[in-house]
């Protein structure tokens, strides 16, 4: 049985639909990601799994319960990392977890020696008695993290984890959360960075505009998607103008004679994307046309992504 | 799942203000203990002075020492002060600035607790600052009844008449725009005109009826008459059955508006 299953799951705010029934299932044990851009719903599913918010279409279980129901039975199972940190700034790093493992009613017998394990696991040990408010971003991070592990949660639920750190805090997070992972612990996490969709995430889904728009492993997502390959060229010149060339150079008869070129042409202000499984083959040719510099790469996550929910920004 | 559910209740809410007090108790007793003195001091025996040399132990403030009229008087519109400051800003934080409320909400708490520990915490600390307010008064030689160590809990329910619909009304903002407005133009009055410092028998007949209807004043006919002993009667009663009913729609219209912004 999954962990948690949403059918239809509807979200509205009024006359804005913030979740447009969507359906999902997120097994025991697996990472499980909502990418999408600001706006897309990520926040608001994530606030319904979390129970804080009642869902006004649809159907959710977790942990095999009603949320409008059993509300506080769920939470009790779950650990919530916010995509704002609200640590208590005036307490101390371990009074942080310890008043937070009050909520759960853990005693302070069982607290003690779990918030030196886990002040252990974030590398937060030596701050244990420091007051929080000076501590680092990547910091607050960790301990919002331990904070969220303090009742041994079943799903551990991140939203925007690492949004605002820098790359060194970003990878220390990261890391942990692989740990996390390995250990078993089920996460479901919100977040609009591709690598970092990549690097932990099983599966996930892309949500765009309370939608999902697709669904897959981030392999699967590239390979349904995107093609093997993209080839970057750029110009000095006109990119409209390099753009025509190209496409001119795709419908040649003896291009055609080759198969397709590439599936797709992109124009961005300073280079020209082509999306091909044949990268060497089409770069060959590019002696045709005028251009600066060429660059083959792997297509990523990225290219999904801006695939699926565009370029422009909604906002 | 072969952990036990937890049962969530108002007593761990309470427990982390607890905390976050016992970081600041020293400077909060510090406060509640000067506050009293330098009132008394200047309006009880200096301005007091005046007052019984003008009018004497005057038929009009019920044949007691200005001092002893007064002091009474501060001990609930100091709660009233003390009340609505913990009721607005604090409250605003919870669900904005510090996002305590947010965090709490993410636990096992339900909304009712979230709620009622903060309010449990904020009549403890109204009633701790009036014990202190009372001591202070004991000092200054205005306690003339035994009866006075229930003035302070007469005091906090003075508090909490103004906390509950104060915090109700706080959670619908979404900034504090309004805050000094409320403080300087619906309690400030309420602190200057509902018979702390003289009768409202002395206002014109609409202010006094309006007195009547503020808590304070409820508040106030309260402490003085156990802190003096002197009309002490079935009256009583109808004052703290005001402030009780007060306490109760607050906390309803405060249930209704935190669960709105809790869980919208």
């Amino acid at each position: 049985m999954s962990l948690i299953a949403a059918w239809g799951l509807t979200k509205q705010f009024g006359d804005f639909t913030a979740v447009d029934g969507i359906d999902f299932e997120v097994e025991r044990g697996e990472v499980f990601g909502f990418l999408g851009p600001n706006g897309a719903g990520k926040s608001s599913t994530m606030r319904m799994i979390g129970c804080v918010s009642d869902p006004t279409g649809g159907a959710l279980r977790i942990l095999g319960m009603d949320p409008a129901r059993e509300g506080t039975k769920i939470r009790s199972h779950l650990g919530v990392v916010p995509q704002q940190d609200n640590l208590d700034e005036e307490l101390s790093v371990a009074e942080n977890l310890y008043v937070y493992g009050r909520y759960f009613d853990l005693p302070r017998a069982v607290l003690r020696p779990r918030i030196a394990e886990l002040l252990e696991f974030v590398q937060l040990s030596e701050r244990a008695n420091d007051h929080v408010e000076p501590l680092s971003g990547g910091m607050k991070r960790r301990l919002t993290i331990a904070r969220a592990l303090i009742s041994e949660p079943e799903v551990l639920l991140l939203d925007e984890p690492t949004t605002g750190l820098d790359p060194q805090a970003r990878h220390v997070v990261w890391e942990r959360l692989w740990t996390l992972k390995r250990q078993g612990v089920t996460q479901v996490l919100t977040t609009h960075y591709m690598d970092e969709a990549e690097q932990l995430c099983d599966r996930l889904v892309v949500m765009d505009r309370g939608k999902i728009v697709a669904e897959g492993s981030p392999r699967q997502l590239i390979e349904r998607y995107s093609t093997r390959e993209v080839v970057e060229v750029r110009t000095h010149g006109q990119v409209a103008v390099m753009a025509e060339a190209l496409r001119r150079l795709g419908e040649s008869p003896e291009a055609q004679a080759r198969e397709e070129l590439y599936e797709r042409v992109e124009e961005l202000p300073d280079r020209v994307l082509l999306y091909t499984d044949q990268g060497e083959r089409l770069v060959a040719l590019l002696g045709e046309v005028e251009h600066e510099s060429v660059l083959v790469r792997r297509s990523t996550l990225e290219d999904v992504f801006l695939h699926l929910t565009g370029r422009s920004l909604v906002d | 799942m072969a952990r036990a559910a937890v049962v969530p209740s108002t007593r761990l809410a309470v427990e982390y203000w607890l905390l976050t007090y016992r970081r600041n108790w020293k400077g909060s007793i510090l406060t509640s203990f000067l506050s009293p003195v330098l009132f008394l001091a200047a309006m009880g025996l200096g301005l007091g002075s005046l007052v019984d040399a003008e009018v004497g132990s005057g038929r009009d403030l019920g044949g007691l020492d200005y001092l002893d009229f007064l002091a009474p008087g501060l001990l609930a519109g100091n709660a009233m002060m003390l009340a609505v400051n913990e009721s607005t800003y604090p409250v605003l934080g919870g669900f904005k600035w510090y996002r305590t409320y947010m965090a709490m909400a993410a636990s096992p708490l339900r909304g009712r607790d979230i709620l009622l520990g903060h309010f449990t915490y904020m009549a403890f600390r109204v009633t701790l600052a009036s014990f202190v307010f009372l001591g202070v008064m004991a000092a200054f030689g205005s306690v003339s009844s035994p009866l006075a160590v229930l003035a302070p809990f007469c005091a906090a329910l003075c508090g909490m008449a103004f906390a509950t619909p104060t915090a109700a009304f706080v959670a619908t903002r979404i900034n504090a725009d309004n805050f000094s407005t409320y403080t300087r133009f619906v309690i400030m009055p309420m602190f200057l005109f509902s018979g702390i410092f003289y009768p409202v028998s002395q206002l014109p007949i609409v202010l006094e009826q309006l007195a009547w209807l503020t808590p304070v004043w409820h508040g106030v006919r309260l402490c003085r008459a156990l802190s003096t002993g002197s009309g002490v009667n079935w009256e009583l009663a109808g004052h703290l059955a005001y402030l009780v009913a007060l306490i109760l729609a607050g906390t309803l219209i405060a249930s209704r508006t935190f669960t709105k912004r809790l869980y919208e």
